[in-house]
């Protein structure tokens, strides 16, 4: 058996299922930079952004670097750096926000 | 199993302590603590872009019309990272290099779509140390710039092994290097969201 076919009877998507996700990832993009141009979604903007970014993020990492795939260890060694950060980020906005917001500039 | 099958069969699955492949292990902790490196400097940005002390602010500089385009060409250079992968995975090198070198072409056309972007902000007078938005920006965006050209040179590299026969049949080497270009896609899937399509409080 070829490892080609080796990886596609483990479920590896074919050059076919590869474009068509990069066409949704296209779409996604169109649609995230024509909703940022549209006034009346001001309020919800941000939400909708980062979900669509959400998904993009998602789609590449489960098809093009195979999480979807590939061993679910591979999967929590990512979660973790991912959740890590958030965490930082929470501190250090807890952080700045209990000592008054941010500094206006690096001297002042 | 023939010895060319043996050749092709994914590489030392079968004789680690975990029964998976360390190199790949390592490439996974390894990005996993790149999040962190991106996750200080996005927060970091988000926290200061709107301390805007002098010069421009953010939406006097943004182009997101070219910057949306630099997106699409850093986003389908994945798809062209995935098809080289799976080129070597079929035994083909040769599409694998011609899939290769289109995805340091379309590195290459985002590197210069942000030399361009960089010059311009210059010219309208935000400097790295203008304001802390200035910093802020930069920084985060020279970083994955950074993290771009380095994947360019291994990208050559890759094709530079493979005209020279260096590279394994079922490349281990340009799945490493794929996991690596793709994490820098989707890090750049959440900077232009998080500093070019949300609008600042200016």
């Amino acid at each position: 058996m070829s490892q080609a076919e080796h990886l596609q009877e483990h479920g590896h998507p074919t050059p076919r299922k590869y474009v068509g996700v990069a066409i949704v990832l296209a779409i996604l993009t169109a649609i995230e930079v024509t909703i940022s141009y549209i006034d009346s979604l001001r309020s919800i903007l941000v939400y909708v952004l980062l979900v669509l970014a959400l998904v993009k993020f998602e789609l590449v990492a489960a098809w093009f670097m195979h999480l979807r795939f590939d061993n679910a260890i591979f999967k929590r060694l990512f979660v973790t750096g991912i959740v890590t950060a958030l965490l930082v980020f929470g501190v250090v906005l807890t952080y700045f926000f209990s000592h008054g917001g941010p500094a206006p500039s690096l001297g002042g | 199993m023939s010895a060319q099958e043996a050749q092709v069969t994914p590489v030392s699955d079968h004789h680690t302590s975990t029964g998976l492949d360390s190199v790949k292990m390592a490439m996974w902790a390894f990005l996993g603590s790149e999040c962190l490196f991106f996750g200080s400097f996005i927060s970091t940005y988000l926290l200061y872009r709107n301390s805007v002390t002098a010069g421009p602010k953010p939406h006097d500089v943004y182009n997101i019309p070219f910057t949306s385009v630099s997106s699409f060409v850093l986003l389908m250079s994945s798809l062209t990272m995935v098809l080289a992968l799976s080129a070597i995975q079929r035994d083909d090198p040769r599409q694998m290099r011609v899939w290769l070198l289109a995805t340091a072409m379309l590195g290459m056309v985002f590197i210069s779509g942000q030399i361009y972007e960089f010059t311009s902000f210059v010219d309208e007078g935000l400097h790295l140390s203008t304001s802390t938005f200035g910093s802020s920006f930069f920084v985060l965006t020279g970083f994955h710039g950074a993290h771009v050209t380095v994947g360019i040179l291994m990208l050559l590299t890759l094709v530079g092994m493979s005209f020279f026969g260096k590279l394994e049949r079922g490349s281990r080497t340009v799945e490493m290097v794929g996991l690596y270009w793709h994490f820098v896609d989707i890090v750049w899937i959440v900077i232009f969201t998080v500093v070019y399509l949300i609008p600042s409080n200016h």
